[in-house]
């Protein structure tokens, strides 16, 4: 059963235009311009009840004005949507008791004051009885490893012990949906990982939905073997990750560092030659060849190191959008 | 939405918030101190009055003892009524702090009102201790006006409070049309400064002008609750009366509400969730 339901859903909003310099200012002034700006255009997706779908796109995309629907934090211009089985604008206290948004780069808790301190108010906000949300706290601190950070305050917390606290807080009242918006930004690459687990695990322990928006393919392919993509507004992809992988990178990067320098033609052998300064070596190799080729790399030359790589997700992305379609760039 | 957070939203929220306001106590002896107008106007009232000896009674009917008295209560029914919502919920809404708040079961406004509470018992060490060292360098001002007084003074500055936070949150509200809303606030400040009681009590006001400020909820913002506590006498040919004193305040908080109630649903379709 859809527990996320969006059906031509659009958003448009009305900017005003102004021009760089004082006669610009002065025309603001007078006769100021308006245009449109339509960020949602004929969305159309369903998610259903234990998901975890992934939502891509390049900055400017679309994909926070669609959380911020799907919140209700903003109402949509045209479509339907539905919710946890409310409409979402009217932000109705079961709907509002029923979803989380957590932002990376913003956060709910008091600076000055301990996560403990936000985290009781929100147990009383949301009417969790004391008993319970102090097990519930204990449970979530155990999951996310937090112990005495709880008692210290935000301000002098690591920002990976931040986004974590900030976790616990939209998590204490246990939503069945969860929006999570770039929830691993920023963090080093160890601080990542056990957010990402946390998630993994937070899905399996209670089955809630989760719609994910991140810049780090690494979360995307950890935790959603759907994503949506979307463009200008519009959606461009609703399917499985695999099927999207395979269709935006068919090849992959391997950096060599090898124990002497060699010629470029004995290694363009191997693959495209991306780059080449002394033993410093980047090939490009067609995915369905990668493990034939790593293979022979190791065994023919003398390799000291050797790194596969995806591209970045922003990379692939951009260069999808600037195709203007999904196929890939032909290498 | 509940209109009233439940006991123990509003206990929690306040003791967070003091916690907060703690951290920031020496910041808030200083807000306390640069309340100090009501002491510069007595300062410049008894001045006038002694340069104006002999050529009549006492200013505006009062002697300088209860004019000492009024500006001493004026001084504390501000200190307690002081509204700052503007400025934090233009910032909140401007910084994307605002969207959080929205996504939870309780009305953001009640977060500001529990912050303002918090300050206020912050406050309170301070302003007992200006208000104590004016007493003992005037000690002929202090007069203990009755349990009675004290107890509709103290009324009274909380629903001065009440009104002026309505009034400044529906300025606030105004954020989700215009990104500076605090500007308009500066517009209400200097009818505020001037028809509140802060620079005079109403009594020195001409009639006309006395009539015209009975009109707006200024003078029961400071005014009224600060003639409570120092005990001005009230009634027939004064400014104002004990009961149409409370009316009025009544009336401006059944008036401000719902206007706030249409304004805030008004603003909510408008709002884009800057910043967030």
């Amino acid at each position: 059963m859809a527990t996320v339901m969006a059906r031509g859903l659009c958003k448009t909003f009305r900017v005003a235009d102004k021009q760089p310099g004082l006669a610009g200012t002065l025309r603001h002034l007078v006769h100021r311009r308006w245009r449109s700006v339509q960020a949602v255009r004929d969305v159309s997706f369903s998610i259903d009840a234990g998901e975890v779908v992934g939502f891509l796109g390049p900055n400017g995309a679309g994909k926070t004005t669609t959380l911020k629907l799907l919140t209700g934090l903003i109402h949509p211009s045209g479509g339907a949507l539905e919710v946890a089985g409310h409409r979402p604008f009217r932000r109705e206290r079961a709907f509002l008791e029923s979803i989380t948004l957590v932002m990376g780069q913003k956060q709910q808790l008091i600076w000055d004051l301990p996560p403990l301190d936000s985290l009781r108010v929100n147990a009383a906000v949301y009417g969790i009885p004391e008993r319970e949300a102090r097990r519930r706290i204990a449970e979530l601190a155990d999951m996310l490893e937090l112990g005495e950070e709880l008692t210290r305050p935000v301000r002098k917390l690591s920002l990976g012990q931040r986004m974590k606290a900030e976790l616990m807080a939209a998590l204490l009242h246990r939503p069945r949906v969860l929006f999570l918006d770039e929830p691993t930004l920023g963090l080093d690459i160890n601080a990542q990982a056990r957010v990402r687990r946390f998630l993994a695990d937070y899905n399996r322990r209670t089955g809630a939905t989760v719609l994910l928006t991140s810049h780090y393919m690494a979360d995307i392919t950890a935790l959603c073997p759907r994503v949506l993509l979307i463009h200008q507004g519009r959606l461009f992809h609703d399917g499985g990750l695999a099927e999207l992988s395979e269709r935006l990178t068919p090849w992959r990067q391997v950096r060599l560092e090898l124990a002497t320098p060699l010629p470029a033609r004995e290694l363009a052998r191997y693959g495209e030659l991306e780059a080449l300064e002394g033993c410093e070596v980047r090939l490009v190799i067609p995915r369905e060849r990668l493990t034939a080729t790593v293979s022979r790399l190791l065994a023919q030359l003398p390799v000291l190191d050797l790194v596969v790589s995806d591209p970045p997700i922003e990379e692939l992305i951009g260069r999808v959008f600037r195709q203007g379609s999904l196929e890939p760039e032909p290498r | 939405m509940r209109l009233l957070p439940p006991p123990r939203v509003a206990r929690t929220l306040w003791a967070v918030q003091f916690a907060y306001m703690a951290e920031y106590r020496a910041e808030i002896a200083l807000w306390a101190l640069s309340g100090v107008l009501p002491f510069i106007m007595f300062g410049v009232w008894s001045a006038a009055a002694a340069g104006a000896a002999g050529s009549g009674g006492p200013p505006m009917g009062l002697s300088p003892a209860e004019l000492g008295r009024y500006f001493v209560c004026a001084f504390v029914a501000r200190q307690f009524s002081v509204v700052w919502v503007v400025w934090q919920f233009e910032e909140d809404a401007l910084q994307g702090r605002l969207s959080p708040y929205l996504l939870q079961p309780l009305h953001p406004l009640w977060r500001y009102v529990a912050a303002h509470l918090a300050e206020q018992a912050t406050r309170l060490p301070f302003v007992l201790l200006i208000a104590s060292g004016f007493f003992l360098l005037q000690p002929q001002a202090f007069a203990w006006p009755g349990p009675g007084r004290v107890l509709l003074g103290v009324l009274a500055v909380g629903l001065a409070f009440a009104i002026h936070f309505l009034l400044q949150s529906l300025i606030a509200t105004l954020c989700f049309w215009t990104e500076r809303a605090s500007a308009l606030e500066r517009l209400l400040y200097v009818p505020y400064v001037f028809l509140s009681g802060l620079v005079a009590p109403l009594q020195a006001f001409p009639p006309d002008l006395q009539r015209l400020a009975l009109l707006t909820p200024f003078p029961y913002l400071i005014g009224f609750p600060a003639q409570l506590l120092a005990g001005t006498p009230m009634g027939r040919e004064q400014p104002f009366s004990i009961a149409g004193g409370f009316a009025a305040m009544l009336l401006w908080l059944l008036l401000l509400l719902p206007a706030l109630a249409v304004l805030w649903r008004a603003g909510l379709r408008r709002y884009s969730a800057m910043g967030a």
